[in-house]
């Protein structure tokens, strides 16, 4: 049967809760509003940092200075005022030595996240490192990890324990020249998390971060360093959320990964910043420069992403795949209703000889929400024998919403092969009535055709994420039809 | 009386596509619809089972002691309304188990049951399998994704016998079936029939119902059922066609 017109039931678009948008209310330290030199001596003081760090973010700030905002995105959004932000707000105790002594309302919020701090609970075999507005409140296992050489903790705690690998490694991949983003995040970062996995080391547990942005018109702006020495193997994933505000937040992120010779990462982020309400007010700018370095040999570095958050979302994870036959992967599911803009994709640089990149990107939009595909693929003139394939679809739901690819190729080796696919596709109203005929209500016929939809990209998270993500695509998509 | 439609009148962009139909179906009957191309027997199911963009005008419909005009289609079918489709869709990416388990624990949700246990779930799965000789690999794959007309027709029964429907209407679901898969289909029908549910037949020949023997045949013609007989009716129709039947309605509708 065709589509009946005015009957189409896709075209009514209502609110789905977002379950995230409690506040906790915590006694704060924070950074007065504003950006000057005195704001980036404020966090590193704070952070009790060396000077070193200190010339860093100094370094990195001057040079923010003469960038200008990018405006190429496919996305709309109202001159962000830099000196309105906070900078810094952190709980007034830093840090735990147990669990006892973090704030009772702290512990509450990440069991209302599902996130368990106490390791005596924690049976999956994930280690966490929770980290909520500007500093790590706790990590888990790090004994456990200690007894593998596996080093796993809040970024600062890096800066004053593993001065000589920061030192070597941040920036290594996203220099604060990158990009204006880059530049901001490298002048005034809070925290986050590092992972060193030394050589020949096969991670025994999960490593996990979750951030939060809990305090208002602060700044989220945290930074991951992932290494991977030779033949060391580890899954890092990454979860987030925030309170439901009306204004915008910030968040400027760095990722920065190096995989030496035969070592492989494997990067998941569930993405669940809050989205803004149904009208398009409040939600966060998510701005975020994540980049994996294929440095040795055989490397590998995947990128799996569920992207349903955020009132607007700029993120391209990428891969420079420099080691010969090294392996770069973006496997990326976005979601994107009412007013929600993502420009998200990735981009694959190929270096080295026989490298290959993949890409699978699905995007979902639903509601008057903008869902854009942008993407890199790259074949410097010695990249002799690289392969990339990349498939590119878009799912729409409505006709209110707009999904756009951007596929850039550029190709200079020619013994190089580049292949690209992109559909185009709707849930029909056929789709939907089959499901309901056969006693499945609307939100669960959406969140079935739409979980399989992304399935191939799903199927590549950790198991425990995998189920999370599943449930929080049905949620992010519910009421998105009436 | 198990469905009793009255005065039925529906409408499609406001343009009328039934016209006052009534039909009566009581348990343990099987009722064939047969009539020309676009007379409305598609748009008779799709009103019975709650389809949207289907308005209905005048008229009642009540199942099992229930008005479910206003009833939202998944409601109808947890009250075990269950309709084969005449051109079952493709849903990518959802495996038959998975859209099967989610149909399931849907009826038994609404039931008030637990949902079924996973071993219980694939037993009851490998058993209807069998029924409708669909090849493993059928449950596997995606809802209908690549499947042939026949596979498509072949799963619509092999649904039916897992949600096991107080009413099932099978919309032409022997239309460009071999001898072979309508055997298959009419084999799935005969197992599930009792004196507990009923079945309305829709199909354009008579073929079918040499296999699933109706109690009525009813010809549907411009949105009315226009005459109703035993099964001779449809050998009869087979014979002459329909062109007798139209010049009589026509003739009586004229007075
Ligand atoms: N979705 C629709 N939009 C507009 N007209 C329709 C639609 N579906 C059916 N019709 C019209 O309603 C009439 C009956 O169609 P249908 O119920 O499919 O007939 P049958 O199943 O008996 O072949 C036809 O004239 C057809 O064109
Ligand atoms: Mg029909």
């Amino acid at each position: 049967m065709e589509n009946i017109p005015g009957t189409n039931i896709l075209d009514e678009v209502t609110q789905g809760d977002y379950k995230f948008g409690f506040y906790t209310d915590i006694e704060n330290d924070t950074a007065p509003r504003g950006l000057t030199e005195d704001t980036i001596r404020f966090i590193s003081a704070k952070k009790e940092e060396p000077e070193w760090m200190l010339a860093s973010r100094l370094k990195a700030f001057r040079h923010w200075l003469t960038l200008k905002e990018p405006e190429w995105a496919h996305v709309h959004y109202p001159a962000i005022n830099y000196q309105n932000i906070i900078y810094y707000a952190a709980p007034k105790k830093k840090e735990y030595a147990s669990l006892d002594e973090i704030d009772p309302e702290l512990l509450e919020t990440f069991n209302k996240l599902g996130i368990s701090l106490d390791e005596q609970k924690k049976l999956t075999g994930v280690a966490v490192d929770a980290v909520i507005d500007s500093v790590s409140v706790k990590t888990t296992f790090q004994d456990t990890l200690g007894k593998h050489g596996v080093i796993f903790c809040s970024f600062s705690e890096a800066v004053r324990n593993h001065p000589e690998l920061i030192q070597k490694y941040m920036g290594s991949v996203v220099p604060y020249t990158d990009n204006y983003f880059a530049a901001l995040n490298s002048a005034v970062f809070s925290d986050g998390s590092f992972c060193f996995i030394p050589k020949g080391v096969r991670c025994p547990l999960e490593l996990s971060t979750y951030f939060r942005i809990n305090a208002a018109n602060t700044g989220q702006f945290e930074r991951t360093l992932i290494v991977a020495e030779d033949s060391s193997y580890v899954s890092y994933m990454e979860g987030c959320t925030a309170p439901m505000r009306d204004e915008n937040q910030l968040h400027a992120a760095i990722v920065e990964i190096v995989a030496m010779d035969d070592a492989e990462v494997k990067y998941s982020t569930v993405q669940n910043w809050y989205p803004g309400d149904k009208n398009g007010l409040g939600g966060v700018y998510n701005f975020v420069t994540k980049r994996g370095l294929c440095k040795g040999r055989n490397s590998k570095i995947s990128w799996t992403q569920v992207e349903t958050g955020s009132a607007i979302t700029w993120k391209y994870p990428s891969c420079v795949l420099m080691g010969d036959n090294s392996v770069g992967e973006f496997y990326s599911v976005a979601v994107t209703n009412h007013y929600q803009q993502a420009d998200t994709g990735t981009k694959m640089i190929h270096i080295g000889k026989n490298t290959r990149s993949t890409i699978i990107s699905k995007g979902i939009s639903a509601g008057k929400s903008n869902n854009s595909y942008r993407g890199l693929v790259k074949i410097l003139p010695a990249a002799a024998n690289s392969r990339n394939f990349s498939q590119c679809d878009s799912l729409l739901l409505g006709d209110r919403c707009g999904a756009h690819t951007f596929p850039y190729i550029q190709a200079r080796n020619e013994t190089s092969i580049v292949e690209h696919e992109a559909t185009t596709s709707k849930i029909s109203e056929d789709q939907l009535f089959y499901c309901k005929q056969r006693g499945i209500d609307t939100e669960k016929a959406i969140g079935l055709i739409v979980n399989g939809y992304a399935k191939e990209v799903l199927n590549k998270l950790p198991m425990e994420f995998a189920v999370e993500a599943q449930k929080l695509l049905a949620i992010t998509l519910e009421g998105s039809v009436g | 009386m198990l469905l009793n439609i009255k005065n039925l009148h529906v409408a499609i962009n406001g343009k009328e596509i039934i016209k006052g139909l009534n039909l009566g179906v009581n348990k343990g009957e099987v009722h064939a619809i047969m009539g020309p191309n676009g007379t409305g027997k598609s748009t008779l199911a799709a009103a019975i089972t709650g389809r949207e963009g289907y308005e209905i005008t005048q008229g009642e419909i009540w199942f099992k002691g229930k008005n479910i005009i206003g009833m939202p289609a998944e409601e109808r079918a947890n009250e075990g309304i269950f309709l084969s489709f005449q051109y079952p869709v493709e849903i990518p990416g959802v495996s038959m188990t998975n859209f099967m388990r989610t149909a399931l624990n849907a009826q038994r949700e609404y039931q008030g049951l637990p949902s079924v246990p996973a071993g219980e779930f694939l037993k009851l799965m490998e058993e209807k399998k069998n029924l409708v000789e669909i090849h493993a690999k059928l449950t596997n794959r995606s809802v209908n994704e690549g499947f042939s007309g026949g596979e498509k027709k072949k799963n619509e029964i092999f649904q039916m016998a897992m949600l096991q429907p107080s009413l099932a209407i099978l919309d032409e679901t022997d239309s460009g079936l071999d001898i072979d898969a309508l055997k298959v289909v009419a084999k799935g029908v005969n197992e599930l029939r009792s004196d507990d549910n009923a079945f309305i037949v829709i199909t354009h020949y008579q073929r079918l119902l040499d296999f699933i023997v109706p109690d009525f045949v009813h010809v549907l013609f411009d949105g009315k059922i226009v005459k109703t007989g035993g099964k001779n009716l449809a050998l009869e129709l087979e014979e002459k066609g329909y062109e007798w039947i139209k010049e009589q309605y026509l003739a009586t509708s004229e007075l």
